[in-house]
């Protein structure tokens, strides 16, 4: 059994920040990411983040990365398992991994896990033709190993991904036919939107998948128009040719290890399915686990960071460790926080987290 | 279907190894996995589904999903997406659910 | 509209173009930036102030045309790519556009290529000037290109090949 002080699970933007705060507070943290290398999406991502200067606004996502994991490695305390696999978490806190085929076990006195979202899937006659794929094996595929996807792709979904990656996939060589969104509205960013419109990409909102067919492998599909019920009208089908079709229609948390660990959970649309409960500091219903990114609600990687600060500061304070402007640090964490989801566009995500607060000690008092 | 120039990305490709795949010899380079030196070479079907034998690629490209088993070097249900290519190394088509012993 | 297809109205542009003193006076920035997200790189990126300081970083950006010198630094810094800069004072019948252009190959200067209005159409031959692909601008080289009076507020974006 190795004894651990700080478990962070997940190595992308929040687990890394959790890590970098903790750390700097003075804990001993361990990282452990399944991937062969720490940075999660982040270094899949080719364009310039949003935000403000403090969550690294206006510079490219890979060069985050590569910022944080600096960051990472000029500090002494921070132990890093790649290609580590979190396989439980136990009732009495033990924690086991697997790694190059070795079974580990730890018992961490505090974790944060920050294990990120997985791709939703869509429903239509023949959806599993190789071809079809999600956006974000899309981004690994191009972004990661430049490697191009296909000749010609149908992006299907209009919030930020679906629209980040047709730009993504222009910028690799890569024609995207036209964009479908199922809702009236576009869901992304519009100056997102702009962007590839102005390129000559077609976006249909109300319009969706009927078919997708191919023998072997995806040849093309068949859209057509929803109505305001979300029902397919007949007639109005028509066809676009394509080798792929990219599959962004939002993220689900990865929340497995958390219903393990006996989190009270609670299923939240806005925030993409089942999420923590969760106080002011991100500590979940089971004390000394505490959450931070996707895996707490789906939102913006720019708040993914935050939250991450924020953990690893809670978690670090948990263990005892204390830094001279800690309350400066926590109010301006969580102002910032404030401010990235005080906007229209962040409306869903903070009514979403106001259901899921925890208010005082004694709703949290579950022993770990 | 590599990228060779990108206006954002630069791609520090590791060093060319080759591996079997059926009866085929692929091209690949250190540092990539399985699955990305197979779509660069064109292969996207990796296998066929059980009972229906319907034709089966990837999906997540992160572990996630499991939709792009293979065989590699004898061993079967190995995630070809997270599997890094080796020089020499065996993949194979997967047909059934594949023995462990 | 723009919600619904992602290309903005004529009126939506002319809201954010300045008022035709201004842009008889020389180079200044046209900020498409139309919905409120959290973002503020346009305001720590300007230097003359025209670009106003954000009280929530949800708002949109103000800005005061008489105070831009049309110095193209928040151009690349703005992560929707929403920002051109637009200089009427160019030639008699053209004006040079500023705008971000993210794609391989680069167009060079003295380069006829096509002009694209925000809907990706096609609208005129426009003849690149300038091209500056600095370290400064991180991967997102500022294009200026001339083009005919009449169509500054329909132009926005260029196509290489035809």
């Amino acid at each position: 059994m190795m004894p651990v002080e700080l478990l962070v699970i997940g190595g992308g933007p929040a687990g890394l920040c959790a890590a970098i705060q903790a750390a700097e507070m003075g804990s001993r943290v361990m990282i452990v990411d399944r991937n062969n290398a720490l940075g999660g999406q982040l270094v899949k991502q080719t364009h310039m983040f949003f935000g403000s200067e403090k969550q690294y606004a206006s510079k490219r996502g890979f060069d985050i990365a590569k910022l944080l994991l600096d960051k990472i490695a000029n500090l002494s305390n921070i132990e890093v398992l790649e290609a580590t696999t979190v396989l439980g978490v136990y009732e009495d806190g033990v924690v086991t991994l697997e790694k190059n085929g070795s079974y580990l076990k730890v018992k961490p006195k505090a974790m944060v896990v920050a294990t990120g979202a997985s791709e939703k899937a869509l429903a239509f006659p023949n959806n599993d033709l190789p071809g079809i794929y999600g956006a974000g094996a899309v981004q690994t595929l191009m972004n990661e190993y430049g490697v191009k996807p296909g000749n010609s792709v149908l992006m299907v979904g209009a919030g930020n991904i679906g629209l980040i990656v047709s730009y993504q996939l222009m910028q690799a060589g890569v024609k995207v036919e036209a964009i479908v969104e199922g809702g009236p509205q576009i869901g992304g960013y519009l100056v997102h939107a702009s962007k590839v419109r102005r390129m000559g990409v077609p976006i249909y909102t109300q319009h969706t998948v009927k078919a997708a067919y191919g023998k072997e492998v995806l040849e093309g599909v068949t859209l057509c128009r929803l109505d305001d019920q979300w029902q397919q009208i007949p007639g109005t089908e028509f066809d676009v040719k394509a080798d792929v079709v990219c599959i962004s229609v939002g993220l689900t948390p990865l929340s497995e290890l958390l219903w393990q660990a006996g989190c009270q959970m609670k299923y939240v649309n806005s925030l993409g399915g089942f999420v923590p409960y969760r106080d002011d500091n991100l500590q979940t219903s089971v004390k000394g686990i505490f959450v931070a990114g996707d895996v707490s609600g789906v939102e913006e990687a720019s708040s993914a960071m935050v939250e991450g600060y924020l953990a690893g500061l809670s978690a670090a304070s948990y263990l005892g460790y204390k830094i001279y402007n800690m309350n400066e640090l926590k109010s301006d964490l969580l102002l910032q926080l404030d401010s990235l989801r005080h906007g229209p566009v962040g409306d869903r995500i903070r009514k979403g987290i106001a259901e899921l607060r925890i208010i005082n000690e004694a709703a949290a008092s579950k022993e770990a | 279907m590599r990228i060779e120039e990108h206006p954002i990305l630069s791609f520090k490709r590791g060093k060319a190894v080759k591996f079997h795949y059926n009866d085929e010899e692929v091209l690949a380079f250190e540092g990539e996995t399985i699955a990305a030196a197979l779509h660069a070479a064109g292969i996207k079907t990796l296998s066929h589904s059980h009972e229906k034998n319907r034709p089966r690629g990837l999906y997540c490209a992160i572990g996630n999903c499991s939709s792009c088993i293979m065989e590699v070097n004898g061993e079967p249900n190995v995630r070809i997406c997270v599997e890094m290519v080796h020089e020499g190394m065996v993949v194979k088509t997967q047909k059934g659910k594949g023995d462990i012993l | 509209m723009l919600a619904v297809t992602g290309i903005p109205t004529a009126e939506d542009v002319e809201k954010a173009f300045p008022s035709e003193e201004r842009l008889a006076q020389g180079p200044v920035v046209v900020v498409e930036c139309y919905q409120s997200i959290p973002c503020n790189p346009c305001y720590t990126a300007c230097r003359t102030g025209a670009i106003k300081e954000f009280e929530d970083i949800n708002d949109l950006p103000t800005v005061d045309h008489s105070l831009c010198n049309g110095c193209t630094l928040c151009v690349s810094n703005c992560p929707g790519l929403s920002i051109m800069v637009v200089d009427m004072t160019y030639t008699e019948e053209e004006a040079l556009l500023k705008i971000p252009y993210e794609f391989l190959p680069l167009p060079e200067a003295g380069q006829m290529v096509k002009g694209l209005d925000r809907a990706g159409q096609e609208i005129c031959d426009v003849k690149v000037v300038r091209v500056v692909n600095s370290k400064a601008l991180d991967k997102t080289p500022v294009i200026s290109i001339a083009v005919k009076k009449d169509f500054v507020k329909l132009v926005r974006n260029i196509r290489m090949e035809g």
